[in-house]
Order: C-alpha cells, then structure tokens, then sequence
C-alpha cells in the first residue's frame, strides 16, 4: 500500500517486514527516529523482536554479532562517530561472515561537530568488507533493507544500507510498503549451518595462525589469509548474487532493474556526472536544464558501492568524454574516493574518459542547482582544463 | 551458605580437554574446570580476549567442550546480552549464557558493556577471573591490581593506586546476585555457580585467580597462595543476595578469630617485593578496619 | 572459482585434546603418588581426592588410586603441596625412561 512517511521510518518498516528477531541501537542524531520506530513495531506487538537498548554502538554491534552467532537475524542502525565508534565491531562482523544488516543515515563526523549530512561515515569504512548499498529515495531505503537481508544471508557477509541524514531520513516522500506475504515470499527465515548450539559445541573466531593447521583428525584448516581470501572472493561474487536478487526483487514487488547503478539520460550521452546518493535525483534537475540546451549529459547513481561494480561503471562511461564525479566524502591526503576508484576502474580500458571531482555539501553545506548547473556547464564546455585534483563547491571563505 | 558440593560428589565429569596452552599452575585452570562443572552442558559461554582464550586454544582445536563465541574486548557484557536474546526469540530456555573474562576485560575496558548489562537485567552470568593484571599481554597493571605491586607497567615504584572494588561497583547496579570466590576454595565457588544458574537476571562471581608466572610465585603454591590472601583477610569470600551481605565459607570461618598478617601473604611473591614498611602497615591496618566492620 | 564449505570460511574450532601438543614434554619435575602413603588407596574406598580436585589439567583421575596422565601432566606440583598425605613427590624428569612419552 503506498504511504507517505519518513525515510527513516521506511527503513523501519523494512526491518519490521524482513522480521528482524534481535534488534540492538543506541540513539544518534539523524538515525534516532528509525531507532524509536522499531522499539514501537517491537512493544506494540507489530514485530515480534527482541530490541536491546544498549549503552553504546560499539555494544549494539556486540549484540548483534553475538545472536547473529547463537542463529538469529539481527539488525542495528546507525549515524557518523556512532559508526566510527563500532568500527573495531565492523571488521568482526566481516570475518566471522555474519548475515547482519545495518541502517546508516548519513552524516558528517566530528571534529568539528555537525549532524548535518555528507557521507564521510560510510565511505571512510569502504576498505571493511561490509557491502554498501546507498539508497537514492524512500522506496529505495524499504526496498533496500528487504534486498539487503535477502542478499546478506545468501553470501553470509553483513550490508550496510546508507540513505543521506535529514535529506531523506527526516523528509516525508510517497513510497510504496510492500505485504508482509510478498516478504515472506522473497526472504526465507535465517537458518544458519554452524551456530552456537549446545549439541553441536564449537568455538567462534579464535586465535587462527598465520599458517594452516590440521585439527584434531588430521584435516588441514586454513590459516587467517585464507579466510580472508575467501571473504573477498565472496565479496566479488556477491555483485552477480545481487543483481540476481534484484531481478528476484521486481519479479515479486514490481520494482527493481539497477542493483549496482541507476543511469538517467545516459543513452547517447557524451558527459556523465557520477554521485552517490540522493544527490543523484537532485542532479536530474540539472540534466534536463541542460539537455533542454542540447548538451548530451546524463547522470549515474552508484547504487552498491562495495564491492565496487567496476565492470558496471566501466561499461556505462568509458565511451564517454567526460565524466564528473561529485562526492560527499573524500580519502583525506588524497583525492575523492569514488573519483580515484573509477579512475582506478578505467585504468585497463581500452577507451577513456576525462574525469573531474567535486567535493561538496561536507557537513551539509546547502547543494544549490545552479552551483551544480554551473560547474557542470563548465566541466562540458572546457573538459581539457582541469587538472587530476579535486575541485571544491560551494566554499565561501 | 554452607558447602552442599564435597570432593567425593563433585562430578567427574570434564568440560575442558587436556593438554591446553594454559601456563603450568595456571589458577584459571582450576577456576574454569570447576566453574564448568558447575555450568554443566546445556550452557553457551562468551569470552573476550584475556588468559581464557589462549587456554581454549588456537583454531581449529578448542580445548571446551561447550559451545563459545570469541568477542572483541570491550564487548563481553553486550555480546552476553545478544546471546540471551537470541536465545530468547529462538524460544529456548534453560541454556545458561556464561560470560568469562579477566579483570582488565571486566573492570578497566569491559565495564560499560558490563554496567549495561547490569542495568538492563540481562539473564546472564558474569564470571570475572581476577588475576590482578592484565596476564595474557604480560603483566601489565590493571585496575584491580593490588596497591604496591610490580607490574611490567609499575616496574620500579610499584602501582601506586589501591585496587579497583569492583564487585562492589557491580552490586551498586542493585543485581540479584554478587558473590566473590577464589580458585583455592574451588568447592565454594562451585556452589556459587550452581546457585547462579538457579537464579534470574545478572548474576556476578570475582574470582581470586592466583598467577605463578604473574606474581611471581612456584607453580606448586597455586593453592596455598590463594588460601593466604583470605586467611590473612585481605580477599573474602561473600554473597550478595538481593541485596544481603554474607561471608562465606573460609571467610565466614574467620569472623572473630586472629586472622594471619598480610606480611604472611605478601613474602610469598615476588611482585610485592618493593612494599615499604610504610605501605605494609597501611595495609594492615585497612584489613583490620574491614574486618572489624564484619 | 571453487565452493568451498562454509566452515572453512570462518574460524570455528571443533573440541579437541592437546591444542599445546605433547604438553607433558613441559615438565621438568613430575609427580609420584606414594601408594602407601595415598589415602584412597591405603583404605581401598573413595576419599581424599584432593589431587584430582585441585588439578588444573584435570590429568589426575579420581580412581582408587588415582592415576596421572603424565602425556598432559606439565609438572606444576600442586598435587604434590596440597596431598593431605604428603604421598606425592615431585621427581626430576629426567631420571625417567624416555620410552614412557
């Protein structure tokens, strides 16, 4: 049924949908309401869900890795220095390979203080192993969160889902809740082969060596840099795993069809600009102005982030001549970080583009339509004259 | 509460294999063998970094018998509490969820997560190991080092801060059940497991864990070592039971009797070598305050 | 890309003796139960018991008399100091035939 609602609550009303069974969150400014929302689902009876308010995001991890380890699923949300402070928590999840899903309204991280949005947060953890999927609206969020579970259990890695702090977890869009039975069908109860169980006694992420091991009958077990190993090769596995989830997906909701990017107006275009998020929609606004003055541009969201959909992104711009690459982040003491992995992407290819990088909108520094209007104008009319180095938007001092 | 477990009915059987990487003497050895006996199968255990997860060995050999889960080090109390939820939306009763950690993992970088935990009423069993230092890096001090004692952080002058009461900060929480134990009155302790999973909500066991290598002592004096520190009254054992003191056991024994000088414990081991007659005194004088509050 | 078990993309050890190997080679002293002076074992019943009690390796069995698995035995002594008895000695290692490990 379609609702108008927030969309930290449309991540809610995932959870609820996907029947989370352990939930643990710490409140933190722009995530709050998401966290309010689920003890609600949780004490009206609505989810039949055990919610934890822990004292901290580093013990909301802790929980959730313990009951995703003793066979339940589990689910935390989360913002910025919250995020940061779990990150030890982060890496545990990956190595253990645990199915857990966690909701990250995108915010700037101190110092200085701010609880204004860029996604600093979650792209300064892209290195983790955690899959990220970046939602571009409301019905992306709830439908985000139900792939996520699907896709989560099914490669036995945790994914994070990201949506911009306050541009989307406060504002109140249409979007359509799926049934509860549509759910059901497409995510199958959590059961795990190897979990904390009594009858069937092991021991959860010990000290592993650096070399292999036989066990007590002679098997040999891998060493740490094999299971590691392994965790990559499922992380680029799951790119393929997620487009057929996705595909999943629209057959049973209706909707789906760019899992790993979201093109509009790139058909024949000779400029693409690149961004992550809800940036993406506002950009459009910016592609039709100028395609109404003839200028073959497009827009690309990058949908999953990690593992990176370099074969994806390497299809759809390397016959482009210019792209310009728009982030609300960067690897400090570097360049953007999206921008030197396209770049990095592009590095094989036969063909190339240019590529420019802004920074912009850091600690929610306002994004205006004609900021974006006027450096894309200028990326297209002189693509020749700008150096390998990021260009900043919006800097008034 | 009087010892209902004796040596000829404790039961034979063992929950932890043989030929661990546990040090010679190690009084961890003796605290979780008896405290697993106590556990019995039906029970998962949550154990951080500490001398616990070397003794359970390096993967793919545990040296447990029982299901366990590795967490991060500051994690042990919340990580406890995700295993009981699991638990509990899984429908499954009558599984103990038994954190096991040593001081620093409890009382220094563990304890919000243990406060938390208090707070919230978590049906959980917290056992801390308290050997007096941070053992498994290699004797740094802790917060629950004892005042005077060398560590490889208080190498010249000795830790110049008396020890954290930690016990007595967890049953400031107001939990159902708080008792200390110590690995030389292993029947003792046994019974306070036993009661622990017998009751709701948080329960909270300290053990007095000697070290041999830690404190410097032969390996063979574990148990005589552990036996001085409450003779001369400077460990006692005691419940806390919804909120009622009691000594017990050993300690209970010495209510109005002349306790041995802490000098008789304190010559025993090397880390208390650099104790000044300053010092010693004070000491001494803050057990027989104690004591005579009893 | 080959399928590998679950398993074995995680670190999750199964129980298991001798995760420290031949623990008994960390001996230098080893302990000797006087079966004269073994109080189970002078009265044929069970009682004492204190060294399996106070065993950290659990390598003592609590048999009348109680037997030492010196394959595990890391000669620590605590049997030895606590025995009621005084029926265990702690022996220098090396004047016991190799061929026993």
């Amino acid at each position: 049924m379609h609702i108008i609602e927030s969309g930290n609550v449309a991540a809610a009303t995932g959870v609820r949908l996907s029947r989370a069974q352990v939930i643990a969150a710490y409140p933190i400014t722009p995530q709050t309401p998401l966290t309010e929302k689920l003890s609600e689902f949780v004490e009206s009876g609505q989810l039949d869900a055990e919610y934890i308010p822990v004292e901290s995001e580093h013990s909301a991890m802790a929980v959730c890795i313990a009951a995703s380890t003793a066979g339940t699923r589990a689910f935390t949300a989360t913002s910025a220095n919250g995020l940061l402070y779990m990150v030890e928590q982060l890496h545990w999840a990956v190595g253990a390979r645990l199915p857990i899903v966690m909701c990250v309204a995108n915010r700037g991280i101190g110092a200085p203080w701010t609880v204004w949005n860029d996604q600093q947060d979650t792209i300064s953890q892209r290195d983790v192993g955690w899959i990220q999927i970046y939602a571009n609206d409301h019905q992306q969020i709830i439908d985000s969160v139900i792939k996520a579970f699907r896709l989560a259990q099914t490669v036995s890695i945790p994914v994070m889902v990201c949506y911009d702090g306050y541009l989307l977890s406060h504002t109140y869009m249409p979007f359509d809740q799926p049934e509860q039975s549509q759910v059901d069908s497409f995510l199958p109860a959590f059961a795990p082969e190897h979990f904390l169980d009594p009858e069937n006694p092991g021991n959860f992420n010990t000290v592993t060596l650096p070399d292999v091991r036989p066990d007590g009958v002679g098997v040999i077990a891998p060493g740490y840099i094999e299971i590691r190993h392994n965790l990559q090769e499922d992380l680029r596995a799951a790119l393929d795993t997620f487009v057929e989830i996705d595909k999943d997906f629209e057959k049973e909701f209706g909707r789906g069809g760019n899992p790993l990017i979201e093109e509009y107006r790139c058909d024949g275009a000779d400029f693409v600009a690149v961004c992550i998020g809800s940036l993406s929609y506002q950009l459009r606004d910016v592609i039709d102005i100028m395609r109404d003055k003839d200028v073959k541009i497009g827009v690309m969201g990058v949908q999953m982030y990690r593992p990176f959909p370099d074969k994806a992104i390497v299809a759809a711009l390397k016959s482009k001549k210019c792209v310009i690459v728009f982030e609300k982040a960067l690897s400090y003491g570097n360049q953007g970080a999206l921008y030197a992995d396209i770049k990095a992407a592009l590095y094989s290819s036969d063909k190339k583009p240019l590529v420019h990088n802004y920074i912009l909108g850091l600690g929610g520094r306002e994004i205006r339509t004609q900021q974006l209007l006027d450096a894309l104008t200028e990326s297209c009319t002189s693509p020749d004259t700008f150096e390998d180095t990021p260009r900043w938007l919006g800097l008034k001092l | 509460m009087e010892n209902q477990t004796t040596i000829l009915n404790l039961t034979e059987e063992e929950f932890v294999h043989q030929g661990n990487r546990a040090c010679s003497g190690c009084g961890l050895s003796i605290v979780y063998r008896i405290g697993l006996k106590a556990l019995g199968k039906n029970t998962i255990l949550v154990v951080p970094p500490s001398c616990l997860t070397v003794l359970q060995g390096l993967y793919p050999v545990a040296s447990t018998k029982l299901p366990c889960v590795n967490v991060t080090f500051a994690s042990t109390g919340a990580a406890a509490t995700g295993v009981r939820a699991a638990m509990r939306a899984l429908k499954k009763e009558n599984v103990n969820v038994v954190a096991w950690a040593g001081d620093g993992g409890t009382g220094d970088i563990g304890i919000q997560a243990l406060s938390g935990a208090c707070e919230r009423g978590e049906d959980i069993i917290y056992i801390c190991y308290d050997n007096e230092a941070y053992m498994n890096t290699g004797v740094q001090r802790s917060g629950t080092t004892p005042q005077g004692v060398l560590t490889t952080t208080t190498p010249i002058k000795g830790k110049l801060q008396e020890k954290k009461d930690v016990p007595a900060i967890i049953a400031a929480h107001g939990i159902g059940y708080v008792a200390t134990a110590s690995a030389a009155y292993p029947l003792d302790f046994y019974d306070k497991v036993k009661k622990a999973t017998t009751l709701p909500g948080p329960k909270y066991i300290h053990v007095h864990t000697p070290c041999p290598p830690g404190w410097s002592f032969d390996t063979r004096f574990t148990i005589k070592i552990g036996k001085l520190a409450v003779q001369t009254g400077l460990f006692d054992l005691y419940e806390i039971e919804n909120g009622q003191f009691r000594l017990t056991g050993a300690s209970k024994n010495l209510i109005g009797k002349t306790r041995l000088p802490v000098t008789d414990y304190f010559k025993t081991q090397g880390r208390f070598k650099s104790l000044d007659k300053i010092l010693l005194k004070k000491v001494q004088e803050r057990v027989d305050a104690k004591w005579a509050k009893y | 890309m080959t399928t590998r078990k679950f398993c074995d993309k995680i670190s999750r050890s199964t129980p298991g003796p001798g995760d420290g190997g031949n623990t008994g080679s960390w001996r230098v002293l080893r302990p000797v139960i006087d079966l004269a002076a073994c109080i189970p074992a002078k009265k044929n019943k069970k009682a004492c018991f204190h060294c399996w009690l106070y065993c950290p390796d659990s390598v003592v069995s609590k048999t009348i008399p109680p037997v030492i698995n010196y394959d595990y035995c890391k000669g620590c002594g605590i049997c030895a100091e606590e025995c009621p008895a005084g029926a265990i000695t702690m022996v220098d290692e090396s004047t016991h035939p190799v061929e026993e490990k």
